[in-house]
């Protein structure tokens, strides 16, 4: 697809990268025949790319899409179209018994941790669980759970206890724990920390951080809250209705967003600064996000873009009849899939 | 919006006063809830002073007393829970009033806005039917046409688009957004002289919670009301509010204006929640520093300075004396800490560390911990 073609060609290759990336997913008819009356456009063309010991970033708000995507590059549901490549081989296009091993390479961290864990199990076994099933327990696992127990910051003397002693903060650490068991390359973190308190998050990002650095990950961090995506991202994606309407680098993105839409995300994220709260200037989005089982033509932002409303007849058709692809020739550093992007300096 | 339908209805009509006139004053608060174990006291000694026009934010983690606090004073907590205190609005007592003349106050003169609008709305009832039933229920010699004119005047204050279709929708068919809106329109229907806002865009989306915050602005002012905002995001608090509350097990640690809470902390607790928020506007080399620990249990506080056990600051003192809200300088910046002179031009990485661990707390209080409820002079 032509959106791939003014992509810069990264210096190393991608650990993991998706391409063209579709996801339908089915709307059935009531009764027992259950035809397919429609399709909940989930992921409408996503082209995405790691590298080693990055850290990428999928911004969005609820329903966009970004969820999916990440499910979609561990080949956890099958694409409806598009190639999700890891370490040069297409997963999509692989067997159950093939994908197996490479399972162990790429793990996920669930939002709700309490969900997550199973309550009947203590922390030794959720965290012995992924080694007994790759069959990798006989050979020193024990002492495997012990470290990772302590690599996530938790107290040896937990081993023996279950997930509801824990709090909010602590059993997110466990998830964490089970998903490195298997010395994955590649995190996806589905927003790992939205169910905290403030006080316990900030240390779950740190260790987040640190593991990062020591272990040489590789992270896909999905999540909805600007503030944590500038302090632990190094590449940024900004997602809406399933297609990616933005992205940079951290330092590009937050210097200069240039799609409307990022300007309006960046702009409603409150600052814990009286000063600069009083003083910033507010974009404020009005209606609501279109059904995916419908989007708009053309721009499927433009129902909600402050931009669109200021255009002449003639631009705005451009926006209803022409799909915007994303690209970096405005007068920003991003790339910003807008017919009119413009960079503006927000925080 | 004018404040007249049709000229029946704002004779007696609350929310007139003057802007800077005291409406609601809270003293010395307490709540208890006797259980099985023991007397909790969800909260202890909690006193503000709201003026109209004016607005609050009540801060603090899950489980701190902050939702406890308001639904005291709307007389909203179950039959069992122990108050004391007082709370008068425009001078006149609250606490103790029976259910009836509560009612009187409810919805008309204290609005209470909750977190999550599904629950909050009728699912059975279009959302004129609501708003209606809310004006008629407090001004029943309102016609039913003019409710239903003054609830689409309503629903057009707080940005409802197409409001004349809307009035007639349910609940069901409303995005999240739109029906916290619908209640915000509710709970400004009477022209309250106080609306209670309870974390009311935590379930909702940044740019949809940007939306909720201005329809509340709106109507806020249009009411000429007071606010109080209850929310754990540092964020909304700096953008609406002037004064701010923080709350840790129960009670209140620290008060005063939203610059001297976010410029000037002077309790260890405020400066780490400062601390650990990751902000947009910094760049990603500084470290966050995360308070570590959980809030202590409420049955089983531990002794002197509740804050203790996660306090990097702490000494002995601490544990045997529970520090008073004592004054910083002459503003009205009130802060519970012993070394709250300590704290003065301190960052929050100068008092806790930036490190990734979570080291066990919550233990070793419940072994030090006394047994029995703590010894309450006011209960």
């Amino acid at each position: 697809m032509n959106a791939m073609l003014d992509t810069p060609q990264a210096a190393t290759s991608p650990v993991i990268a998706g391409k063209d990336l579709v996801k339908e997913f089915p709307v059935r008819s009531k009764g027992v025949v259950r035809r397919k009356i429609g399709a909940i456009h989930a992921v409408s063309g996503v082209n995405l790319e790691i590298g080693a010991n990055e850290t990428l970033a999928l911004v969005g708000e609820s329903g966009c899409g970004k969820s999916t995507t990440a499910r979609l590059l561990m080949n956890l549901i099958e694409p409806t179209s598009g190639e999700v490549f890891y370490e040069g081989r297409d997963l999509t296009k692989l067997s159950r018994k093939q994908m197996r091993p490479i399972r162990r390479d790429i793990q996920l961290v669930f939002q709700d941790p309490m969900a997550s864990l199973d309550p009947r199990m203590t922390v030794f076994e959720i965290i012995a669980e992924p080694l007994r099933v790759h069959g990798l327990f006989k050979n020193g696992g024990r002492d495997r759970v012990r470290s990772l127990i302590e690599i996530v910051g938790l107290n040896p003397e937990h081993r023996d206890r279950y997930p509801h002693e824990f709090s909010g903060g602590q059993r997110q650490r466990i998830g964490i724990a089970r998903a490195l068991a298997l010395q994955p390359k590649v995190l996806m973190l589905d927003e790992p920390v939205s169910a905290l308190d403030v006080s316990i998050q900030a240390g779950v990002i740190n260790l987040l951080e640190d593991l990062q650095e020591e272990l040489g990950l590789t992270y896909l961090f999905v999540s909805h809250d600007l503030s944590v995506v500038r302090h632990i991202a190094d590449k940024v994606a900004v997602m809406y209705l399933g297609k990616i309407v933005e992205e940079g680098t951290t330092d590009e993105l937050f210097a200069g967003p240039a799609h409307p839409y990022t300007q309006a995300l960046m702009s409603a994220i409150p600052l814990p600064d009286p000063r600069k709260e009083r003083a910033r200037e507010r974009i404020v989005l009005v209606g609501d996000v279109p059904s995916p089982s419908n989007p708009p033509s053309g721009c499927r932002f433009r129902t909600r873009c402050p931009l669109f409303q200021t255009l002449s007849k003639g631009e705005q058709r451009k926006c209803i009849e022409v799909e915007p692809l994303l690209r970096s020739d405005h007068q920003g550093r991003t790339r910003a899939a807008c017919h009119y992007a413009a960079p503006k300096q927000l925080v | 919006m004018d404040l007249t339908v049709n000229g029946t209805r704002v004779e007696g009509s609350p929310g007139a006063g003057e802007k800077g006139e005291l409406v609601l004053e809270v003293d010395d608060l307490n709540v208890g809830f006797p259980t099985d174990d023991g007397m909790v006291n969800a909260v202890r000694g909690v006193s503000y002073q709201l003026r109209r026009g004016q607005s609050l934010g009540i801060v603090g983690e899950s489980g701190s007393g902050k939702s406890v606090t308001s639904m005291a004073v709307l007389g909203l907590l179950p039959k069992t829970a122990q108050v004391t205190g007082s709370a008068k609005l425009l001078g006149e007592e609250l606490l103790g009033l029976g259910d009836a003349a509560l009612s009187e106050v409810r919805g008309k003169r204290i609005s209470m806005i909750f977190q999550d609008p599904l629950t909050s709305l009728n699912p059975v009832y279009t959302v004129g039917f609501q708003l209606a039933e809310a004006i008629r229920v407090h001004y029943p010699e309102v016609k039913r046409a003019e409710a239903r004119e003054r609830s689409i005047d309503l629903l057009d204050t707080v940005g409802i688009p197409n409001p004349s279709q809307r009035v007639d929708a349910y609940p069901h068919e409303l995005s999240g957004g739109m029906r916290q809106r619908v209640v915000i329109a509710i709970a400004m229907a009477n022209n309250p002289d106080v609306i209670i806002a309870d974390e009311p865009t935590t379930a909702l989306d940044v740019t949809v919670q940007a939306q909720v915050l201005e329809a509340l602005e709106r109507a806020r002012e249009e009411v000429n009301a007071a606010l109080i905002l209850i929310t754990h995001d540092l964020g909304v608090i700096a953008g609406h509010t002037d004064d701010v509350l923080v709350m840790y097990a129960g009670r209140p640690v620290e008060q005063g204006t939203v610059d001297e809470i976010f410029y000037e902390p002077r309790m260890p607790y405020t400066l780490g929640l400062i601390g650990s928020m990751p902000r947009m506007d910094e760049e990603r080399g500084h470290r966050l520093t995360p308070v570590h620990g959980t809030p202590p249990s409420m049955l089983k506080l531990p002794s002197g300075c509740p804050f203790r056990p996660r306090c990097p600051m702490s000494q002995d003192i601490c544990a045997e004396v529970e520090p008073d809200l004592l004054p910083i300088g002459s503003t009205g910046h009130v802060a519970a800490c012993h070394f709250a002179d300590q704290l003065e031009g301190k960052r929050p990485e100068d008092v806790f560390a930036p490190d990734s661990t979570d080291p066990e707390i919550e233990v070793a209080v419940e072994s030090e911990a006394p047994q029995e409820p703590r010894s309450q002079e006011d209960m």
